[in-house]
């Protein structure tokens, strides 16, 4: 939880310490999911020799530049900062969201690493996160029964959705927007939207909190409980536009926005309109 | 209604009245209604789009009471908490107040109630913004001038009331958002000197959030606002009445007359029918636009918050404020005085507010015109006016932006912080550079209508002379439009004073003059005055002589139907 306010107060710091703290708490994650995850159940991954020798092979061609040779970052000529930092430890999921939701390899350098078509297959994203997981351990892929909603009871279902929006309220929404459609934070960093994100990066984003975002732990949000804030994302996918057309989902800055534009400007239009249609210019027509 | 339209020269004839006309007879027996009717209706309304604006604002708050008394239906108005049990799933078995459940209950369980709280809602936020562009027709026009200023000062307390209204409104569901916006404005509250807390306190019965402000927003919301903004709209439509519309100078129209169509039947019906269309646009935004969508942002909870929290547009300006505000913040005394908030939060609006409530007093201040003015200006007629309100605008719309800084990092992938900078600078120069070209644009306009004066309108004809020489014909510009253009005034640009006597010795207000009578230099010294008399002869002498010169020319092109030499009746080659 310690942890989890010092990310957060970033926001309200100059970008120079956000980026300081950004890197303190990227070695952090290292430290604390290594510790934590000493607790988790072997890696399957890891223990398939063939597949770690195919990642690593897969790793040194298409990571290496960044993340080194054996994972362990590469820092800048400076010494200041990285062009990739250490990747013992962060575990398979880790991994694997980066690299199935395309943020991996890393394109070019930028404030942060967009989301992008991946470039593995779904066997070579498997075989990258047995190597990085075999150099430690670290927090594994969640099982479908983890993170699928639909693994959840038919009559716990409704309890489940409402635990999972408050969980959700209260740890996602001051980054993430409300309806999940994603917001800003300083340093043209950016919280994306949730909207049409799988249900398993999704619990790997909280489980291994990329870049900016918190690291849910197991401790600070059980697995669970997880499910059920995925389970809220989800139906927010579902609900039909109760209200009609959402306008982003922004909240009332496109409402406003709106307001004018259609409200406003279509009424000024018509006010235009019945002024120019009197009898007066119907006589000059006629003149 | 037939024996009232008597001239009264002969008697009446009674004829068997109608069974309505009886009971006109009978009102009018006793309270005299057709006296004050005939008289009304035979006022006369000029007809101009940009008249019909106040008319916006005065149907959305039709719909507005209308809407809203839906609302009352269903609203609780409580802070007691319940355990909800609607349609809503995923809110069944969460705790939350009264006043949230019952809008959630509006919202999916009344028939029809969301389409009301929609309607509801895009009519408050129509309601305050035709105010704003009603507010910037009357101040572009100069229609606020003598006798006009007591009904400008209604106005802007419409707006302030109005802009009230809306938020307490907003702060009703008691919806994540509302709470915030509450919050901020508690926190506002407390940032006032001394009695600071004292008035935060008295307002929430205790520490934010207690539990009595929604039922206190609510009285305040549906009776108190509601009933002062109806006096006061009443008063301003009787203000306007007594004082007859503003005109747009032209052919036949002066300060002593209104030239227009009648109250019936003419004006009624575009009235009436305005109404049906400002209905329809905001039922098909309500039906059609999802606004407000208070179960998506969750009961209000302290420890929550979400990207995407803003206030409705009008208190937008103010967000703004808020954001780009450096963190200043003293310890006086032992006493913190955040000017981080109360400046921008607190003391700014009421400032912009004050500058446009008074602004008429003001510029009769310094132009010293106390006629009475029933025509209407061109913005360009008073350049400083217009630039004023242009900068006075930009300062707004930047802060609007400003407001949503983190809407167009996300939307335009900017750096959240990089706009805070921009609009630090920006609002302070932005304002400065938009006066400055609006002043000179209108000073611009003004040599424009000069040009067409004394040398006539561009024609389009482009005529090549026997040596060579291309030019383009110039006609002159028709009477009604030249009498239109000339109606202004021309100004006396006053000296600059030293504010003493002829003895060197100065007056005691010396200063004030000497401020007033640069104000005043500034005022007008930079416009252009209307040609005289013999100027305007002058030109159209010339302009026959011209007519004359080029009589018997042949023309092949385009364009010769208009070289003055034949009827030009139903020719048109270019719209003017
Ligand atoms: C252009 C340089 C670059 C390349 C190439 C690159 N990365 Fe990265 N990677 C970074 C940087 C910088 C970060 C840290 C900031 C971030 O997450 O965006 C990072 C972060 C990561 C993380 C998250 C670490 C954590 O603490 O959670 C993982 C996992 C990762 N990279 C895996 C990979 C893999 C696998 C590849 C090869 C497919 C790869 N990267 C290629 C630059 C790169
Ligand atoms: C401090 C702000 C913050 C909070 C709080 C936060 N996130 Fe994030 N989240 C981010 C950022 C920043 C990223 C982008 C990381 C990246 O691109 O590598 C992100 C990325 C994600 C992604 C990946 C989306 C994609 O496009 O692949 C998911 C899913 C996600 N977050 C879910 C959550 C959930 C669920 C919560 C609440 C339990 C949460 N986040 C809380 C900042 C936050
Ligand atoms: C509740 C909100 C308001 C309503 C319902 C309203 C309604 C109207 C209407 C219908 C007219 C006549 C038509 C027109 O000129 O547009 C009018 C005129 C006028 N209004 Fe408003 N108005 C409101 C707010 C304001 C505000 C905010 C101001 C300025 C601060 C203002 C100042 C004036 C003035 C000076 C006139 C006389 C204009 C003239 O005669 O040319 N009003 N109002």
């Amino acid at each position: 939880m310690r942890f989890l306010s010092a990310r957060l107060s970033a926001k309200r710091r100059s970008p120079l310490a956000g980026v300081v703290v950004l890197l303190m708490g990227l070695l952090f994650t290292g430290g604390v999911s290594a510790t934590l995850s000493s607790a988790v159940a072997t890696d399957d991954l890891a223990s398939d020799q063939a597949l770690v020798d195919q990642g690593r092979q897969l790793f040194l061609v298409g990571c290496a530049s960044c993340h080194g040779r054996n994972a362990e970052g590469v820092v800048t000529q400076d010494g200041d900062s990285q062009y990739g930092p250490s990747l013992v430890g962060v575990g398979a999921a880790a991994v694997d969201f980066q690299v199935a939701t395309g943020r991996m390899p890393m394109a070019n350098p930028s404030a942060q690493a967009p989301r992008k078509p991946a470039v593995y297959n779904e066997e070579e994203t498997r075989a990258l996160s047995a190597y990085v997981a075999s150099l430690g351990p670290g927090p594994s892929i969640p099982t479908s029964e983890q993170y699928d909603p639909a693994s959840i009871p038919d009559d716990e279902r409704e309890e489940s959705l409402v635990r999972g929006g408050e969980f959700f309220r209260t740890n996602c929404t001051a980054c993430h927007n409300f309806d999940g459609s994603g917001g800003a934070l300083p340093g043209g960093k950016y919280a994306p939207t949730l909207n049409g994100v799988d249900a398993k990066h999704i619990y790997e984003a909280m489980l291994t909190g990329p870049q900016q975002m918190p690291v849910f732990s197991d401790d600070v949000l059980k697995p669970e409980e997880k499910r059920d804030v995925i389970a809220y994302v989800k139906s927010l996918e579902e609900n039909p536009g109760y209200g009609g057309f959402s306008m982003g989902a922004l909240g009332p800055v496109s409402e406003g926005l709106f307001g004018w534009l259609i409200g406003i400007g279509g009424l000024v239009g018509f006010a235009v309109w019945i002024a120019a249609h009197t009898a007066k210019s119907e006589k000059r027509k006629k003149a | 209604m037939s024996s009232i339209q008597t001239n009264g020269k002969t008697a009446a004839t009674a004829t068997k009245p109608s069974k309505a006309g009886a009971a006109a007879t009978w009102v009018d027996d006793r309270v005299g209604i057709a006296g004050a009717a005939k008289k009304n209706i035979r006022k006369v309304f000029p007809d101009h789009w940009s008249f019909m604006l106040g008319e916006i604002a005065l149907w959305s708050f039709v719909i507005l009471l209308l809407s809203g008394v839906f609302l009352t239906l269903w609203f609780k108005p409580s802070m007691a908490e319940v355990i909800y049990d609607g349609s809503y799933e995923q809110y069944r078995g969460l705790h939350m107040s009264e006043a949230y459940a019952s809008t959630l209950e509006i919202s999916f369980d009344v028939r029809g109630g969301l389409l009301m709280r929609q309607i509801h809602h895009w009519a408050a936020q129509l309601f305050i913004a035709a105010m704003f562009v009603h507010l910037l027709r009357v101040f572009f026009t100069g229609a606020f001038r003598k006798p006009r200023e007591l009904n400008w000062v209604i106005g802007s307390l419409l707006l302030l009331l109005g802009i009230l209204e809306g938020f307490t409104g907003y702060s009703l569901p008691d919806d994540l958002l509302s709470g915030t916006g509450l919050r901020i404005a508690d926190g506002i509250m407390k940032s006032s000197p001394v009695i600071g807390t004292y008035l935060s306190f008295f307002l929430f019965g205790g520490e934010f959030p207690g539990d009595v402000i929604i039922p206190r927003l609510y009285a305040i919301h549906i009776l108190l606002l509601p009933g002062l903004l109806l006096a006061l709209i009443g008063a301003h439509m009787m203000l306007l009445v007594y004082h007859k519309h503003t005109q747009w100078p032209g052919p036949g129209r002066t300060e002593q007359n209104v030239v227009g169509y009648p109250m019936m039947p003419v004006y009624a019906a575009k009235a009436g029918g305005f109404f049906f269309i400002v209905f329809g646009v905001t039922a098909l935004m309500g039906a059609l636009l999802s606004i407000n969508p208070v179960w998506k942002y969750g009961p209000y909870n302290p420890a929550e918050v979400t990207a995407g929290s803003q206030p409705d547009w009008y208190m937008g300006f103010n967000e703004g404020l808020m954001r780009i505000m450096p963190a200043w913040e003293y310890e006086i005394g032992g006493f913190t005085l955040p000017l981080s908030v109360f400046l921008p939060a607190a003391l700014l609006p009421v400032v912009l507010l004050s500058v446009v409530m008074f602004y008429p007093f003001i510029e009769q201040w310094i132009t010293g015109d106390k006629r009475e003015h029933h025509l209407l200006q061109r913005p360009r007629e008073a350049p400083n006016r217009t630039a004023f309100m242009v900068a006075l605008m930009t300062f707004y719309g930047l802060l609007w932006a400003a407001g949503g800084n983190d809407i167009l990092a996300v939307v335009f992938r900017l750096d959240l912080n990089q706009i805070t900078y921009f609009m630090r600078v920006a609002v302070v120069v932005g304002p400065v550079l938009a006066f400055i070209i609006a002043r000179r644009w209108a000073i611009s306009l003004q040599r424009h209508d000069q040009e067409k004066l004394l040398h006539g309108y561009e024609t389009g004809v482009i005529m090549r002379s026997p040596d060579g020489e291309y030019t383009e014909r110039h006609l002159p510009i028709s009477e009604a439009e030249a009498f239109t253009i000339t109606a202004r005034d021309r100004e006396e640009v006053p000296a600059l004073t030293s504010g003493e006597d002829v003895n060197g010795v100065p007056a005691p207000t010396a200063r004030k003059d000497r401020l007033r009578a640069r104000l005043q230099h500034f005022w007008y010294a930079d416009n252009v005055q209307k040609p005289t008399r013999a100027e305007l002869e002058a030109a159209r002498h010339h302009a026959q002589h011209e007519l004359e010169v080029h009589a018997g020319e042949e023309h092949a092109a385009d364009g010769h139907q208009f070289d003055g030499r034949h009827d030009i009746h139903g020719e048109e080659l270019r719209k003017h």
